[in-house]
């Protein structure tokens, strides 16, 4: 069973991110980059599925230069390789415009399943797996907490708000997970040594066979027409419990139109 | 914030990193309950082993990272500044592994150290007995040659990791010379006669389990003596210069700590109309504590680059440790300071990190004997 991971490098939860001025993008240079979060359930996934059945993991990511240190990141949790898509043409693709670069790219890699995670948490738009899955013609199978493989059967526990379905589909698949599925390891310090010498591709537009015009900002479907800062907290509003606190409360939330 | 570091090369910066992530999200959260419930995190250092911390200092062909002393160091000031008590668990270890690894015959390095360096195992380190502190030649304890084995009797006292080890190194008497009559055993813990007390109720570190062990007539293989009968006392010696390098690092770590929870509070908490930074008074305060704290990094550092160049470094590190836990004590002090009265309540963890400092002063050598090491260097030089 060989397994891609698309492993896509975001920009530090713990730090406060921006656009730039110049082009409504996301600054992925000023701030620090660490691997999505939920991509390191999928890696993880992957590990233990090639522990149980053997086969190979790769890594693909699409980004600019720095997100090497991602991947290798992936690599030193235990990924066999790494395919790197990178060129500054890709720079300000929208989701549509990402999973036809992605598509494409997969294209060049030998796989029987593909898995990601649900969503990324700069953009948490969570089509990607979708659109993947549509333009390659694989079967879907999101929001996976539990995933097993039996041959080219591949069945997931999918997460619902109310428990799960199950659901089944053969190779080739698409596999989206949520946080619930496992734990992800660390990498070990004899991990990152190996990485380094593990195989790592880098495909330009060129390589990957993929159009300029159907990427980046112009080939993007959408794009930010604006944006502005997050407004200041306010203080709050203190309610005091004379006997009607409830009341009041209830009033404030449908002043709010939450209620 | 974290420390600015001068790193040797591209793994040893990745190796930080890591360091600092499982510092982040795997020490630090659970620090002051651990304490607080007197609480060995066995798991968290099994982590840390399968990540590989447990081996750093240590040749690759026996499972080891390979890692300078230089870089291991400032691993174990990361996580000392996450939780002192597990920062001392890779200290101890790793000083546990030494008289095999240095004394050792390559035989018994071969069957040993893999296992030893390879994270699921945790060691300790056995010389003191309640009798026995400073003067550790004076120890009692007995190991009488039988055959093919030798017979283990006494009891050992300040065991870290008393009772939570899986193998112990012992300093035990093979004869009456003071100097020359100590040898070194490598006791596995299921050794029969082995027993571990009850751990001590101390002040602080207290996650970090210290027990005394009584050895009623453990019989352990011959090839579980460490060098020849007579090393013992050289070989303790010589491994308490690397461990004594080790708490300078973590006292180094912990008082960063302080200092960064001093500078933080200082900022915020305002008195007379202005933040308490802005009084000189203070900022003298916490400008004194970081000159101190950079001077102890700096020390140990000096001390861990003699070592990996393979100059002696004895006195060096003594002196680090003289250094770098006296500053942690002061540093830790004016952190309570800073804080007020805040700072003397379990509310804040500063006051923990003064009743941690406390011991550092103490075991591996008082700061007493770190100066009495120094001052006979002194006088044997020309
Ligand atoms: C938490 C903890 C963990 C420990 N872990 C270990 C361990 O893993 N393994 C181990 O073997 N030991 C361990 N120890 C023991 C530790 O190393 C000893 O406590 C230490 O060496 C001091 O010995 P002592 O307590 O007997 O004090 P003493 O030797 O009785 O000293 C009492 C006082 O007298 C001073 N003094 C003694 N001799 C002189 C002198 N010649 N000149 C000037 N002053 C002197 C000392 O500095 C000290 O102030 C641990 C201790 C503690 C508290």
């Amino acid at each position: 069973m060989n397994i891609v991971v698309c492993v896509k490098q975001v920009p530090d939860t713990y730090e406060e991110k921006k656009l730039s001025d110049a082009d409504k993008t996301l600054d992925r240079e000023s701030v620090e980059g660490v691997m999505n979060e939920l991509d390191e359930y999928a890696v993880e996934e992957a590990l233990r599925l090639k522990e149980a059945h053997g086969g190979e993991v790769t890594i693909l990511t699409m980004g600019p230069e720095k997100a090497v240190e991602t991947i290798r990141k992936a690599l030193s949790m235990g990924a066999d390789s790494a395919v790197h898509v990178v060129d500054p043409a890709l720079h300000g693709s929208d989701a549509l415009a990402t999973s036809y670069a992605l598509a494409k790219a997969l294209g060049t890699i030998e796989h029987d399943l593909v898995i990601l995670g649900v969503e990324s948490t700069d953009a948490r738009m969570s089509v990607i797996p979708a659109m993947l899955a549509e333009r390659t013609g694989a079967a879907q199978l999101s929001f996976a907490r539990k995933v097993e493989v039996d041959g080219s059967t591949v069945k997931i526990e999918r997460q619902t708000d109310t428990g799960y379905d199950v659901v089944e589909a053969q190779t080739p698949a698409i596999v989206s997970v949520v946080e619930k599925i496992n734990e992800p390891r660390y990498p070990s310090f004899k991990g990152i040594m190996a990485a380094k010498k593990k195989p790592l591709t880098t495909l330009t537009l060129a390589d990957a066979g993929i159009e300029a015009s159907n990427v980046g900002l112009s080939g993007s479907g959408t794009s930010v027409a604006e944006f502005a800062a997050r407004p200041p907290k306010q203080a709050g509003t203190i309610v005091k419990d004379e006997g009607d606190g409830g009341v009041k409360l209830a009033e404030f939330l449908a002043s709010q139109k939450i209620i | 914030m974290p420390v600015e570091r001068v790193l040797p090369s591209d793994e040893a910066c990745e190796l930080i990193n890591l360091v600092r992530e499982l510092a982040r999200d795997e020490l630090a959260p659970h620090a002051a309950a651990h304490e607080e419930r007197a609480e060995f995190p066995r798991e968290t250092v099994r982590l840390l082993g399968r990540a590989g911390l447990l081996g750093l200092a240590y040749p690759e062909e026996y499972g080891g990272g390979g890692m300078p002393y230089e870089v291991y160091l400032q691993v174990l000031e990361e996580l000392a500044s996450a939780w002192a008590a597990v920062a001392l668990a890779v200290s101890v270890h790793t000083l546990s592994c030494y008289p095999v690894a240095a004394f050792g015959t390559d035989e018994q390095r071969k069957s040993f150290l893999p296992d030893m360096l390879g994270g699921e195992l945790l060691g300790a380190y056995s010389l003191s007995e309640a009798m026995s502190g400073s003067d550790a030649g004076s120890l009692q304890a007995r190991a009488k040659r039988d055959g093919d084995s030798y017979v283990l009797s006494g009891t050992k006292a300040w065991v870290t990791h008393g009772g939570t080890a899986d193998y112990y190194n012992v300093f035990c008497r093979t004869s009456d010379d003071a100097r020359g009559g100590v040898s070194t055993f490598l006791v596995p813990a299921d050794a029969d006669g082995l027993l571990p007390q009850a751990p001590e109720r101390k002040m602080g570190l207290r996650s970090s389990p210290t027990a005394q062990i009584v050895l009623d007539n453990v019989r352990v293989p011959a090839d579980r003596l460490i060098g020849n009968e007579g090393d013992g006392m050289r070989i303790a010696l010589s491994a308490l210069d690397g461990g004594r390098l080790g708490i300078s690092a973590i006292a180094t770590g912990l008082a960063q700590s302080a200092l960064d929870a001093a500078v933080a509070w200082a900022k915020e908490r305002q008195q007379f109309g202005q933040r308490i930074a802005d009084f000189q008074g203070v900022s003298f305060l916490l400008a004194d504590m970081a000159t101190g704290i950079e001077a102890a990094r700096a020390g140990y550092l000096a001390a861990a680059r003699r070592r990996d160049t393979g100059l002696p470094y004895g006195p060096q590190a003594a002196m680090s440790k003289l250094f770098a836990t006296d500053t942690a004590m002061r540093v830790t002090t004016d952190a309570v300071q800073v804080f007020g009265g805040y700072g003397y309540t379990t509310e804040y963890p500063v006051e923990r990190y003064l009743r941690e400092a406390k011991v550092m002063q103490i075991f591996e050598g008082t700061n007493q004997i770190q100066r009495l090491v120094i001052g006979r260097h002194l006088l044997s030089l020309r």
